[in-house]
């Protein structure tokens, strides 16, 4: 399997679980343009990032070409244990998309 | 039985695709709306009461010492910003980041799922000098606060 554009660290601490990814991701918003050319350099972000864990959606994020480049996203939820699976996935303004599995520690 | 269902779901899914292709080639909806439940609208709307409305339906917020902002006094680097917010009002359901000064206010919405704390953290672009406004959405309200992050260099190109 080809290595996956996202990098997802979860860990649970006192009940609590952190879930911290990085992802590989241009993120263009679409108002650059190119220094040489002077055109406008296309936009191309992620749109969506969903969580899952345990068969249930522990977050979902909307985001905008205002997010950095190579997005990180963290957050903390209640209800996971060490050793469980625990997945993310995210998909673009241009339909593409990658997900990853992940356990938590 | 299991063929029945998995049939049934391929039937349903056929039929609704074949609904949104007819609309697309009826022009009705472009493509890139049907992406998601992404709310382009709100993405778009380059006023931040608007824009805060389009994505939770309220209309005013209510400022609020409930929520914590944490994010530079001064970025050097206006394109990785980073951002946490951390909101003590109850039943948080929502956190939105919105960067008034950028050309697109609103930045990114958080949907918080079952379990998930009132806890959200990422890196944010800012052109220039301006506050980041957090926004919670509790109940049907709506709640807000802000904190001014000096950019000494835009992140938003151009």
């Amino acid at each position: 399997m080809a290595k996956s554009s996202i990098k997802l660290r979860a860990k649970v601490k006192d009940d609590v679980v952190e879930v911290k990814a990085l992802i590989k991701h241009p993120m263009e918003s679409g108002n650059r343009k190119d220094k040489k050319t002077g055109e406008a350099i296309p936009a191309h972000f992620i749109t969506e990032v969903v969580c899952e864990h345990g068969g249930k959606t522990r977050l979902s994020a909307s985001l905008s070409g205002g997010v950095s480049k190579n997005p990180y996203v963290s957050f903390k939820f209640k209800g996971g244990a060490s050793g469980d699976p625990i997945t993310m996935n995210w998909k673009d303004n241009k339909g593409k998309s990658d997900s990853v599995e992940s356990k938590i520690k | 039985m299991q063929t029945n269902i998995k049939r049934r779901i391929f039937l349903k899914g056929s039929a609704a695709s074949s609904v949104m292709g007819a609309a697309i080639t009826a022009g009705l909806l472009t493509p890139q709306a049907l992406l998601a439940e992404w709310n382009e609208a709100a993405f778009k709307e380059k006023d931040v009461v608007a824009a805060i409305k389009g994505m939770t339906g309220s209309e005013s917020s209510e400022e609020s010492d409930k929520i914590h902002i944490k994010a530079p006094d001064i970025a050097e680097n206006g394109g990785v910003v980073p951002v946490s917010i951390t909101s003590d009002i109850e039943g948080t359901t929502q956190i939105l980041i919105l960067a008034p000064n950028n050309p697109v206010p609103m930045i990114a919405a958080f949907t918080l799922g079952e379990g998930a704390l009132a806890f959200a953290r990422t890196n944010i672009k800012m052109g220039k000098t301006g506050d980041v406004v957090a926004v919670i959405k509790a109940g049907d309200k709506t709640y807000t606060a802000k904190k001014a992050v000096k950019v000494t260099i835009g992140g938003c190109g151009g």
